[in-house]
């Protein structure tokens, strides 16, 4: 058992860590979650792209380094570290790409990953729906069968960047109830019969979208997997989005290292409860840190495991955030990083589904439990 | 990297555990609160046999040298079957000790050690079982006797002597006060963790055939919300206490060893609770085994330092403040 570094590995390392110190921007870019912000971002994830680091563990043909999982977690780390921009297009790069890999054609990955790693296309999702949220296959949005493709029809809701994106992908119903008869499909925002309303999320500011399909047109070549098998498609990649991939361990380190920093010019060492609080933010971020380090050695996916960290890393982002802001004291409630953070913290234990349901799953899948009653009895 | 135990770590450890389940520990246990020792060195001998002591002691007086990642498995071993006996003072002796004979003795189990360190650890675990009582005081390294009688604990196979140095002893380390904190600290952390696992396995297995309303207690999603936070918060500890043994020896040492404490004794509290609670009353009583590791749970959470203590610091190796 070690927690050694190949050469390779630290050379990686120090060319991510050397480039990020020439290009970060030295003052936060504005919000994301802004008209404005989103383009900046959207510049940003070009320059990343020059340097071939918007999604180092693609295969190179796609504008990738073909780094290892490993390998991935250091970049992460370094990016992180240097305080770099939030990553507009992760829903493309951690949730669409992997299904691409898995399960789309090589048509498919040629044409929608290279603009995908530039910045060129940015990706929004569109899995839930005003009566699907936590119990995903409950939707009722249709694919319906035409020449040469199919026919969108209904609503989809709580599409993270969907005001600003480009593209969207997500799963529509062409058959069937509940987990079957599922389609996983790509189409752009601004195809016809597609309305996009942005909502204000609990500042205000537009970071999803309720989408509107009126008879939208989506080609047959825009379908990733078979029709009627989107379920597994979207299941497929269910762990990145619930583990380590959206949140890796290096976000969280970070933070916390911010958080000790902050404590160190701020915070008053006779108030021992909060001192506690950052100590356990600090420790928490570590052992996520350790435990990817865990994971990506024992070389095996993560499956329902994904259900544990979703549930760790989600509440330690608010648990790290709330900290921060109590620690700036009247100062907590203003406009800054920490307070956009812990705006964003304040969804991870409810988006990717809710918490409640990754319990269920650990209960059930990683524990062994009787399944719990759904209702009706 | 391969931060995950390798086939040899493994087997070791599958021997440990092997070994353990085959003996009554509970038993052991059980008898040592009475004050009845000789289960108990049995059990020792055993774990002395399979090389466990060893893993504290340097090569050149008999051991295997200090090897902590094989120590944190074997002692999640010790911690999940509930062994009684000075187990981690023992260990945390071996790390300071600098006398050949003492260190011998260690490693082929014929000689029990315990080791007080005022005030952070201010009584000697089981000091009448031991055959060598130590105590840290004014930074030295010295023998020690008991005062009087064992001060009773919440965990009978916990007897706690108050002593008074009784003559020095050589010590292997320059600081062997912060080197015995941080080992002892690392050692029941790994403890408390398998005591930990214990909890919720048997409160799993519990879950699953006890039933009420008709129906398995463990359907109800207030008994499963709770047994996967338990799970979590385990989980992720186990990797601190990892991470800190391969640390061992490195410049971030201590902090990790007392990140790894802090994490560890909290979960290994909450997965008290959680067994305490989903047991019900058969949970709250001494005569159910389950008391065995309720009780140990909580005595570890502030043996070695409390959680307050560890991460306070924590925070002064982040900070110096």
């Amino acid at each position: 058992m070690d927690l050694d570094f190949t050469d390779a590995e630290q050379a990686f390392r120090a060319e991510v860590r050397a480039w990020l110190r020439e290009h970060v921007p030295e003052s936060p870019l504005p919000s994301l979650e802004t008209e404005e912000g989103f383009a900046a971002h959207r510049e940003w994830e070009r320059e990343l792209h020059s340097a071939r680091l918007s999604a180092v563990s693609w295969p190179e043909e796609y504008g990738g380094r073909g780094a290892t999982p490993l390998e991935w977690l250091v970049f992460e780390e370094e990016y992180h570290a240097a305080g770099g921009p939030g990553r507009v297009n992760q829903g493309g790069i951690n949730l669409l790409a992997p299904a691409l890999f898995a399960h789309g054609t090589a048509e498919q990955r040629a044409r929608v990953l290279p603009p995908m790693a530039a910045g060129a296309e940015i990706w929004a999702q569109a899995w839930s729906e005003p009566g699907a949220g936590s119990d995903l296959a409950g939707i009722r949005s249709t694919a319906s069968r035409t020449d040469g493709g199919w026919l969108l029809s209904g609503q989809k809701i709580w599409s993270s960047r969907g005001p600003f994106a480009d593209r969207a992908f997500g799963v529509f119903r062409s058959s069937g109830e509940r987990h079957r008869g599922l389609t996983y499909v790509m189409f752009p925002l601004d195809a016809e019969g597609v309305t996009v309303r942005p909502i204000g999320r609990l500042d205000g500011k537009p970071a999803f979208a309720e989408l509107f399909f009126d008879g939208v047109f989506v080609p047959d070549a825009d379908v990733i997997g078979e029709p009627g098998d989107g379920w597994r498609v979207a299941m497929s990649t269910a762990g990145n989005e619930r583990g380590l991939t959206l949140r890796s361990p290096g976000r969280f380190t970070a933070a916390a290292d911010r958080l000790v920093r902050l404590w160190a010019e701020r915070g008053d060492p006779a108030d021992t409860a909060l001192r506690d609080r950052v100590a356990d933010a600090w420790i928490r971020a570590r052992a996520y840190r350790m435990h990817g380090y865990a994971v990506l050695s024992r070389m095996h996916d993560a499956g329902s495991e994904a259900s544990m960290y979703k549930v760790f890393w989600s509440e330690l982002d608010v648990a790290l955030t709330e900290t921060a802001l109590d620690l700036l004291g009247p100062d907590g409630e203003l406009d800054g990083p920490w307070l956009e953070d812990y705006v964003f913290a304040l969804a991870g234990p409810i988006y990717a589904g809710t918490n409640e349901i990754q319990r269920n799953v650990v209960a059930e899948r990683v524990l062994g439990l009787p399944r719990a009653g759904r209702g009706g009895r | 990297m391969r931060f995950t135990l390798d086939s040899e770590q493994r087997l070791f450890a599958e021997t440990v555990r092997g070994l353990l389940a085959g003996a009554d520990a509970c038993g052991a246990a059980r008898a040592w609160g009475r004050g009845d020792h000789a289960p108990g060195r049995a059990l020792w001998r055993a774990l002395a046999d399979a090389g466990v002591f060893a893993l504290a002691v340097p090569e050149e007086h008999g051991g295997a040298g200090v090897r902590p990642v094989e120590l944190v498995a074997a002692l999640i071993e010790v911690g999940r079957h509930g062994v009684p006996g000075p187990v981690v003072e023992t260990l945390a002796a071996a790390r300071v000790l600098g006398d050949p004979k003492a260190l011998a003795g260690i490693a082929d189990g014929s000689l029990a050690a315990t080791l007080a360190l005022p005030p952070l650890v201010p009584y000697a675990l089981d000091a009448d079982a031991a055959d060598l009582v130590l105590a840290v005081h004014g930074g030295a390294l010295h023998r020690a006797e008991p005062a009087g009688g064992p001060h009773r604990s919440l965990d009978p196979a916990r007897r706690l002597f108050s002593c008074s140095p009784a003559g020095g002893i050589a010590s292997a380390e320059a600081s062997p006060s912060s080197a015995a904190a941080e080992f002892g600290a690392l050692a029941c952390a790994a403890q408390a963790l398998g005591a930990g696992r214990r909890l919720l396995d048997t409160t799993v297995d519990h879950v699953r055939t006890r039933e009420q309303f008709g129906r398995p207690i463990g359907e109800f999603q207030a008994v499963q919300h709770r047994l996967a936070d338990t799970l979590i918060e385990l989980e992720f500890a186990g990797s601190l206490v990892y991470g800190a043994a391969v640390a061992h020896g490195g410049p971030d040492s201590a902090r990790d060893a007392s990140a790894a404490k802090a994490a560890a004794s909290e979960a290994a509290y909450r997965a008290a609770r959680t067994a305490l609670q989903l047991h019900g009353a058969i949970g709250y009583t001494d005569e159910f085994d389950l008391s065995l590791w309720i009780r140990k749970a909580r005595a570890l959470h502030t043996a070695w330092g409390s959680p307050a203590h560890h991460r306070g610091r924590v925070m002064a190796a982040l900070t110096g403040k």
